[in-house]
């Protein structure tokens, strides 16, 4: 993006740069920080929304129903308002700093998890190498705030809190990491990016259908995902029925509704991350969206065309738009759109768990995770690596459907070896000249490898 | 627009004196703090500013991992220590002069050490880059680390054979597998302790 900004910025000024400059890098980081403020604000504005509307229907009531309309839908506006015209309040026996900062940490770690988690092909604040391993290490800090707003408070009820918090989200770390590994492994890489586009296709070829264990493992992970961002019936922290409101009791107005942004900003990322890393990222169940777009591109592109011709008369000459790219960036569109719809459908899912289940015991939390959620990650991981090692067919095989075998399987080991078994077929006259297994050269080079052939939406906005 | 170009200064190292000053400012601040949680707050800050420092210097993999390591996983425990074992509500630590001595002298030694060795690397003592060939770090590590710990060196592919490279003890795997075995047999220590300790009071009781 920094890139497109330095464009923009040398054809108004008539200058020319290799590299973009300090103001483009600004605009873009601006641009980034903004948009992703509007999907952790704007997402909780909705969140709490449909939380209360599901809830109520689950309860057989009809939920919000008078502000703005019938359904309601300026409820939350109406509840924000609320919380700033409350009293900020910090108790006599309060830490007052650290009790000030605990929400702003668990807001801070929430929203910086979002920059790498990609919205479609290339559209990511910051492209990473490891963006699925700084993802978990940043939620691994969100708590943090729950833990320092449990002793910063004061309260014996917040104190309670906060240990439940820490005890509860340490384990279940364990088997969200072993989870999280399974995708990677198949992938080869831990690039999020790469590990959507490797899902092209249809939905055969999502990583969770890959072959029976990598669906146990989605299981295991929605569920210590649930655990983990602290949700019901997982949420002894703020057990409301014992610890009156957990480490939350003390606080009120903007820093309470604080926490519950981060709450609802992380349910949406550990969503996103298994529509990624399991349910095919940005890419729809059925591949239509490269035609559709091809159809789009046909009215969008003159338009742009002409708009620029306009535009041109004031700034000068702005030239035609580059061939497809208007194509790419509207599949790119569709592809965020599938993207939130798939995170919207996790988070409800987890609201559909939270209204249906009672919560667990501290006991039976700790019980859950260790003694099944880490076993069955472990069988599953040693299941999913034993499929993959013996190249066992997966769904996308399947005799009627699996005409078009897309690469999910060929990781950038199975490439390079690939690839060194046609060269060395090549070169059958010299029998002595033994070629090592794989070369580490092409391994280094082909981390980014998209599949060939596959339905690839190639981003223009990083 | 001369204002504006104005600003196109050397962004690079406006952001690592950002991240160091907050790295030193938040040591600093653990330093003089008495509260063991405020300084553990601190101590979260200041990491997770070095982590900053990791990823300006494009070495992603570590910045996360020190993310991981240090500030969700050693500073967690520190807290949850402080929770379950202190005695009043907010604990706070009294040292005495003498041991403000040991600090400073044990401290000052190790900065000494660390300065004599930063001063004889003679890349950084060469004067400043020039910005305009600084861009992004090309932060592509992950592979790299990975590989030498499974044994091969992508960064020393071009070195002449036999040279530095022995065939197979060039790469980092036996110490992985060695650490990695070592965090096991803790692993299993640790709840196996757990365990046992449970059983002798559960027969004390019973007895």
């Amino acid at each position: 993006m920094a890139e497109f900004f330095q464009q923009i910025w040398d054809s108004f000024f008539q200058t020319s740069s290799e590299s973009p400059g300090a103001i483009a890098y600004l605009v873009a980081a601006v641009i980034h920080c903004v948009l992703i403020i509007h999907v952790v604000a704007v997402g909780a504005l909705i969140f709490i929304w449909m939380e209360r509307k599901i809830s109520g229907r689950i309860q057989d009531r009809l939920g919000p129903t008078r502000v703005g309309g019938a359904f309601g839908w300026l409820q939350t506006l109406a509840d924000g308002i609320k919380l700033i015209a409350k009293e900020d309040i910090t108790p006599k026996d309060a830490d007052a700093m650290l009790f000030k900062a605990a929400p702003y940490v668990g807001f801070a770690a929430s929203y910086c998890a979002y920059i790498a988690l990609p919205f479609s092909d290339g559209w990511v604040a910051q492209h990473m190498n490891t963006a699925v391993f700084f993802i978990l290490a940043v939620l691994g800090i969100e708590v943090f705030s729950p833990i320092l707003a449990g002793y910063a408070s004061g309260s014996k009820w917040s104190l309670f809190g906060a240990m439940r918090e820490a005890a509860q989200v340490v384990s279940y770390e364990v088997p969200l990491g072993m989870c999280v590994v399974v995708p990677c492994m198949i992938c080869g890489t831990l690039n999020l990016v790469t590990i959507g586009n490797m899902q092209a296709g249809s939905f055969t070829n999502w990583l969770a259908f890959n072959d029976p264990f990598t669906f146990i493992v989605a299981c295991v992970y929605f569920t210590c995902a649930t655990a983990s961002v602290n949700r019901a019936p997982f949420d002894l922290a703020e057990a409301e029925s014992e610890l009156v409101a957990g480490f939350h009791t003390e606080y009120s107005g903007l820093r309470w509704s604080f926490f519950f942004m981060a709450e609802y900003g992380s349910m949406f990322l550990v969503s996103g991350l298994a529509a990624i890393l399991f349910f095919g990222g940005w890419h729809g169940p059925i591949p239509i969206a490269e035609p559709i777009a091809g159809v789009l591109s046909l009215v969008v592109e003159p338009l742009l065309n002409f708009g620029r011709y306009v535009v041109g008369f004031v700034v000068g000459d702005l030239g035609q738009v580059t061939e497809g790219v208007v194509a790419t960036q509207i599949a790119n569109l569709m592809g965020c759109l599938n993207f939130l719809v798939k995170g919207t459908i996790g988070v409800t899912v987890m609201m559909w768990v939270r209204w249906t289940l009672p919560r667990l015991r501290i006991d039976q939390v700790m019980t859950t995770c260790l003694k099944y959620c880490v076993p069955i990650a472990a069988f599953g991981f040693l299941g999913a690596l034993v499929w993959q090692v013996n190249d066992l067919p997966t769904s996308n095989d399947m005799p009627v459907i699996g005409k078009n075998r897309f690469e999910v399987r060929e990781s950038w080991v199975y490439q390079a070896e690939k690839e060194l078994r046609t060269t060395s077929g090549d070169q059958k006259s010299s029998p002595d000249d033994q070629q090592p297994p794989f070369d580490p050269h092409q391994a280094t080079g082909s981390t980014e490898l998209v599949p060939q052939g596959a339905f690839v939406m190639k981003g223009g906005a990083r | 627009m001369m204002l504006l170009a104005a600003f196109d200064f050397d962004w690079h190292a406006f952001f690592f004196m950002f991240f160091a000053l907050l790295t030193c400012g938040f040591a600093l601040a653990v330093l003089f703090t008495s509260n063991i949680v405020r300084m553990a707050f601190y101590l979260i800050l200041s990491l997770g500013a070095s982590a900053g420092l990791f990823f300006l210097a494009g070495a992603e993999f570590v910045g996360a991992m020190q993310l991981m390591i240090y500030v969700g996983g050693t500073l967690v425990l520190l807290i949850f220590g402080v929770m379950l074992t202190a005695q009043s509500r907010f604990v706070t630590m009294k040292t005495s002069s003498g041991e403000w001595v040991m600090a400073l002298v044990l401290g000052g030694a190790l900065l000494f050490l660390l300065l004599t060795a930063a001063f004889r690397v003679g890349d950084w003592r060469t004067g400043h880059p020039n910005p305009a060939n600084v861009g992004l770090a090309e932060s592509k590590t992950t592979t790299q680390i990975g590989m030498g710990f499974t044994g091969v060196r992508v960064d020393k592919l071009d070195a002449p054979e036999g040279s530095t490279l022995v065939s197979g003890m060039s790469g980092y795997l036996l110490p992985f597998v060695i650490v990695s075995v070592h965090l096991l047999v803790v692993l299993v220590g640790a709840a196996y302790m757990a365990r046992t300790k449970r059983r002798a009071s559960s027969a004390g009781v019973g007895a």
